[in-house]
Order: C-alpha cells, then structure tokens, then sequence
C-alpha cells in the first residue's frame, strides 16, 4: 500500500480494498461521495492484486459506512473489504458478501411485476444464482438481473 | 399436500401429480356414477379473478360444489372495493378472513406469490401475467394420461405463443417432471420459448427442438398441444397476418399425423385450431375442458384436507 499511495495515512474513515478493477468510481456513486464535500479521498484503479488479478482502492477520510452502503457496495464488488480506521489504525477489517436473497436494494426490471405495483405493501426480492457473473432472479416473476443492470441502478444511470 | 399453495407446477414432485392424478380417476368415477360427494361440506372457497376467466374460474367453482363445498366470488372491479382504490393485499386479508382457501388470477406476475404470503389460508394460482397456471398444466398432463396411458415415451409438440402464453409454459415445465421422449417447440421464432424454460428442459435432460414448422414434426407426434397466438403480440398487424397461417391447425395440417394423435388446446380456441378438427378422433380437447372439473376436485380435497 505504502508504495502505490502517496497520500499519508487516514486518521478515521474508510478503506474499501479488493474493488473489482474498474469499479471504483460507481463505489464512489453509491456512496454519494463526489469531491466536493471537502474531505480527503483517495482512488487507486487498475493495480495489480493477487486476490482479483487488478482492483481498484478507495480511501475516505472522515466516512464510517452505513449498512445499506456495504450491502449496496458487494452488489458490485463481491470481494471487496472494508477497513475502518480509527487513529490511524484498522479498528475492523469486514469481508463483504452477498446474501442468498437480496431485499429491498433493487427494482424489477418487468414493469409487469407485484413488484412495481404502486401502493402493494411489497419489497422487492431476488435470489442470487451466482456471484460471478452475477445472476440474480426475481423471487415473485423470474426476471433476470445480471451485473450491468445492477451497476446501472446502484449509480443511477451510467454504467 | 395439505395446507399448501400452487403457485407453479414445478413446486410439484412427479409423485405428487401422480397422487393428483390417481385422486382425480376416483373423482371422475364418482361424477361418472352420479354419486354425491359431501369430503369438502362447510368449507368456502374465494374466486378472486382480476383477469376474465370462463373456464378456470366456472370448473373451480363447479369442483367446490360438487365436493359439497361453497364458493364466495370477488365481484367485478366496478362494484368492489377495488374500484375505491382497495389495494390488492387488503382484498387479500379480507378474503383470507372469510374463507378457506384463495383461488386468484392476475395481469400482474407474482401476484399468486404475493396472495400467498399474505394469507394464512392456502393461494392457489389460476393465472399470473405471462407466467404460471400450474393447475392447467395439471389438467393438460392428467388428460394425456387418460388418452394415451401414460405421460413418459411420448413425443409433444407445443405449438403458438411459447413466449407469453402461460398455459404452454406450464404445460412445458410440467413435461419436465416427468419424462417424454422428446419436446418440439413450434412457434415464430419472435415468439419462441424463454430461456428459463429452456435451461430447466435442459438441466432435467429433457430432450428438445425448436423450429418454426408444424408441418415438418406433425407426423412424429404423439400430442400436439395447440395455443392461440394473439394479435396484440405482434405491433405490425401485417406481420400477424403473415405469421399466423403456419400455426393454425385443420384436418389438412393433420393429414400426416400418427392416427393416436392427441391434440390438446386449453382454450378458448379462436382460428388457430379449426372446427373440422373436432369431429376427429384428435380431438381431446373438450374432454380436456372438461376434465377441469375431477382435476380441481382432487386438487381442492387433497389441499382442504389432505
């Protein structure tokens, strides 16, 4: 770390290891996070790992993530890891995963699903087939999502 | 089988259908003699049909009754709560309330699962979207065996919308269950099959062709289960026109046919399967009609009652 990084260490915040390569700045999106809040951030993409072959790195400072952001977070970086600092040290290291079901997080894409029906007390559910490549099947009409879908809704948009 | 719901067919065993089956043989037996059934007196089922339906929804009500049970009918949208803007999980708890069992249909997908988790009572699917109506497969495979003995070694032909019609993607996943000899897929290739149906034929060994001509498989089929392919599917009305003469069935398609020919339609039939076919020896698809009737009996007692 200390050779690619010319940034000193954080004192609090985030660091999001073993990005899937490419993917750091959609990391940054679901985050919120854009530069202009004035804190530090440091993006690495493209480096070599042994883990993943390359990845990317995030590093923000002053930012503990929420529950939603991790589980939105493994949804496009299956490997990653969240180390969160605290006086310059990691205080907890977490491996994210994704769960067998996925909840809530993301929307059908059959405008004919339960699911998009407006005012039904019902969230949406996929069962993830595989994580890589990512396959996910809508619990309630079989719909597919496969990994680019996903990227596009976490970001709003822009693959 | 009790308590459950039927959502799909395949949260069915081979097994499973084959008690339905076995169940609806007595049930037939008993229509057949005129004797009177009274296994489901008190019970009360709820028709929630949000989709018109004549057959589903009349053989559902018919199979209660004749079981000694009784029937309460969500009325049509105008006169219902549903026309005040009732969403449809409170209509849901409403009929989960009042009766013991829920029997809906829906343009929405998943809606059946949806009902199903809502109520405590048991959900069964009579339509959902393009996607499932598990109790028609049953009755399409229940009335192959009544013809011709058995559901295995056969070889079908689906003919017609395989892309949204929900009754010949039941009827195909049903297949899977079991275990035919081989499955051809008619259809415009605009319509062809979905490849989650596929990949289920294909990870249960089901051995299967797509291909665009009745005309080229007619002779090698043991049943042909005909589906109607509607206009709406097709934005250009040209392209319809064009495309819906290869998938009518009339006594000339059936000229080269095995003379044990089975040919099944869930109907309503419109074009797609002419009236020159009905005076056939082909023509099981009445029969089919009205095999709803013992096929939901058996359905209903073994869910009500075990």
């Amino acid at each position: 770390m200390e050779r690619e990084l010319r940034v000193s260490k954080i004192r609090e915040g985030t660091v999001i290891d073993h990005i899937d390569a490419g993917r750091a700045l959609h990391v940054l999106r679901i985050l919120g996070l854009t530069g202009a809040e004035g804190f530090t951030i440091a993006v690495v993409m493209n480096v070599p790992s042994q883990k993943l072959g390359k990845k990317d790195i995030v590093k923000v400072e002053g930012v503990e993530l929420k529950e939603e952001q991790v589980s939105k977070i493994a949804l496009i970086a299956p490997s990653a890891t969240i180390n969160i600092i605290r006086d310059y040290a990691v205080a907890e290291k977490v491996k994210v995963r994704i769960p067998p079901v996925v909840e809530g997080l993301l929307k059908c894409a059959n405008p004919n699903c339960v699911t998009n029906m407006p005012r039904e007390p019902v969230k949406s559910r996929f069962k993830v087939i595989s994580v890589r490549p990512l396959k996910l099947v809508c619990e309630y009409c079989g719909t597919e999502l496969n990994q680019d879908d996903v990227i596009k809704q976490l970001t709003g948009g822009a693959a | 089988m009790r308590g459950r719901d039927v959502l799909t067919i395949l949260d069915f065993t081979r097994q499973e259908l084959e008690t339905l089956f076995n169940e609806a043989d007595l049930m037939l037996s008993a229509l057949e003699k005129g004797r009177s059934l009274r296994v489901l007196e008190g019970y009360v089922m709820a028709t929630a049909f949000f989709e018109p339906s004549t057959r589903t929804k009349l053989s559902f009500q018919t199979a209660m009754l004749r079981l000694g049970g009784s029937y309460i009918d969500l009325p049509p949208e105008e006169a219902s709560s549903r026309a005040k803007g009732e969403n449809l999980a409170d209509t849901i708890r409403m009929l989960d309330s009042y009766a013991d069992m829920i029997v809906i249909r829906h343009r929405v997908e998943g809606a059946a699962r949806f009902a199903a988790e809502i109520a405590a009572h048991p959900v069964i699917n009579g339509g959902d979207g393009t996607r499932d109506h598990p109790t028609q497969a049953m009755i399409d495979l229940y009335t192959v065996r009544r013809a011709l003995g058995a559901v295995d070694g056969l070889t079908y032909g689906v003919l017609g919308d395989l892309k949204y019609g929900r009754a010949a993607r039941s009827f195909i996943l049903g297949l899977s269950l079991f275990r035919p000899k081989k499955v051809y897929l008619v259809s415009p290739p605009q319509l062809a099959c979905r490849r989650d149906v596929l990949e289920i034929l294909e990870e249960r060994g089901v051995e299967y062709e797509e291909t665009g001509s009745l005309a080229s498989v007619v002779g090698e089929l043991d049943v042909l289960y005909v589906t109607r392919i509607q206009r709406e599917r097709f934005p250009d009305p040209a392209e319809y026109e064009k495309v819906r003469g290869s998938y009518r069935v009339s006594l000339e398609t059936l000229k080269g046919a095995k003379e044990h020919l089975v040919v099944l339609h869930p109907l309503p039939r419109v074009d797609e399967l002419a009236f020159d076919v009905d005076y056939t020896r082909h023509a099981w698809y009445f029969t089919q009609a009205a095999f709803g009737v013992p096929v939901r009996m058996a359905l209903l007692k073994l869910i009500l009652k075990g």
